[in-house]
């Protein structure tokens, strides 16, 4: 099972600043093993971050982010308490989902 | 005539630019540090460290909640900042790594050659558990004051053979960590290099270790630091928990001593 994330999600003034780190190897494909095999292609496709149930992110992402990658967007409203539920599938269909309250 | 004045502004500019570039640059990377500080992915390997900490592993199923790191059984806050220290129940100075392995190997059963087993790690294949319990501990010295004894004889020892191996040419290259580490102001590339005999050099160096290395995607520790800088010296492979690799943590650790311990960082 992949490993877990961690999310931390804080109200600022009327919105709330939702910051994400992932576990994740994001082998963009082009790279060559010691032997000069291509390393397969596997990334994160697809995240989505809920707030009480309601979408407030959704993304489609290729091979150019980062390994480990850092997410960090604002929503308006929030508070405290609140669930803030992370999920992500991956390109082998692997999929990890987190959830945090807002602080 | 405006054609000329291209020219003449440039020359300006990298005259004014190579006289400022030294710092400049290390302005440049401290801010590059401190804008990856925030997302600094040695999180993750702090919550898998964490987990493995509390899990029950190892032939006879515990966790290393047991583990005395020097201030009690179980007791992992602060536990880093005064390490290395000698322990009496295995009557040697032992780094946290080393203090890790006798731990599995006492208590969780492991053999010796399980418990050292892939000290660093590559990639999603090779987590390397040691990584990553290293992580957590030293995690949970954030903010505390260096306090590294010499109160015991072994560790005085230690601290001086650490500095006798710091000072130590040989290989190839006829290097000691001295000729790199030994003096104010020197670099590799771009990279500027702590000098490690002064107090403020060794607080600079040894507060940030571990750290996650951005080129290349690990968590790594300060045993590491010193691993590779072997193998950049040229030296024979140096072996984890070994007399030499504790005594040169024990002469960088105790040097950097009143800094306030700030890791695991990020670095380039």
């Amino acid at each position: 099972m992949p490993d877990p994330m961690k999310i931390r999600a804080t109200l600022v003034g009327d919105s709330t600043e939702v910051k994400v780190l992932m576990s994740h190897e994001m082998e963009s494909g082009q790279r060559k093993d010691a032997q000069g095999q291509p390393i397969p292609a596997w990334f994160i496709q697809v995240v989505t971050v809920t707030w009480n149930d309601k979408t407030v992110l959704s993304a489609q992402w290729g091979t150019a982010v980062s390994k480990n990658p850092f997410l960090s967007f604002k929503f308006k409203g929030g508070a405290k308490g609140d669930r803030i539920m992370v999920t992500w599938t991956d390109s082998r269909g692997d999929t990890r989902t987190d959830v945090a309250s807002v602080a | 005539m405006n054609t000329w004045r291209g020219p003449a502004a440039l020359f300006t500019l990298a005259l004014a630019s190579s006289a400022l570039a030294q710092d400049t640059t290390s302005d440049e990377i401290a801010k590059y540090r401190a804008v990856l500080q925030e997302g600094n992915p040695a999180e993750l390997w702090e919550l898998r460290g964490a987990d493995l900490w509390q899990q029950k592993r190892g032939p006879r199923q515990v966790s290393l909640q047991g583990c005395d790191l020097g201030l009690g059984a179980g007791v992992v806050k602060g536990a880093y900042a005064q390490l290395p220290r000698y322990f009496p129940d295995a009557d040697r100075v032992q780094d946290l790594e080393t203090r890790l392995v006798w731990c599995m190997v006492r208590q969780q059963g492991y053999t010796e050659a399980e418990a050292k087993r892939n000290p660093f790690g590559d990639g999603n294949e090779h987590k390397s558990d040691l990584e990553a319990l290293t992580a957590y501990v030293a995690s949970e010295s954030r903010g505390v004051k260096m306090d590294v004894s010499l109160r015991h004889p072994k560790e005085l020892e230690a601290y001086r053979l650490g500095e006798a191996l710091f000072f130590f040419r040989a290989g190839t290259h006829d290097f000691a960590c001295a000729t790199c580490h030994g003096e104010d102001g020197k670099r590799i590339r771009l990279q500027e290099l702590p000098n490690l005999t002064t107090a403020n050099g060794a607080q600079k160096a040894y507060t940030t270790w571990p750290a996650y290395r951005v080129s290349q995607g690990e968590l790594r520790t300060f045993e590491w630091r010193l691993y590779d800088c072997f193998r950049q010296q040229r030296f024979p492979e140096l072996v984890l928990d070994s007399d030499v690799a504790i005594a040169l943590t024990m002469y960088v650790a105790r040097n950097a001593n009143g800094a306030s311990f700030d890791a695991p960082a990020i670095k380039r």
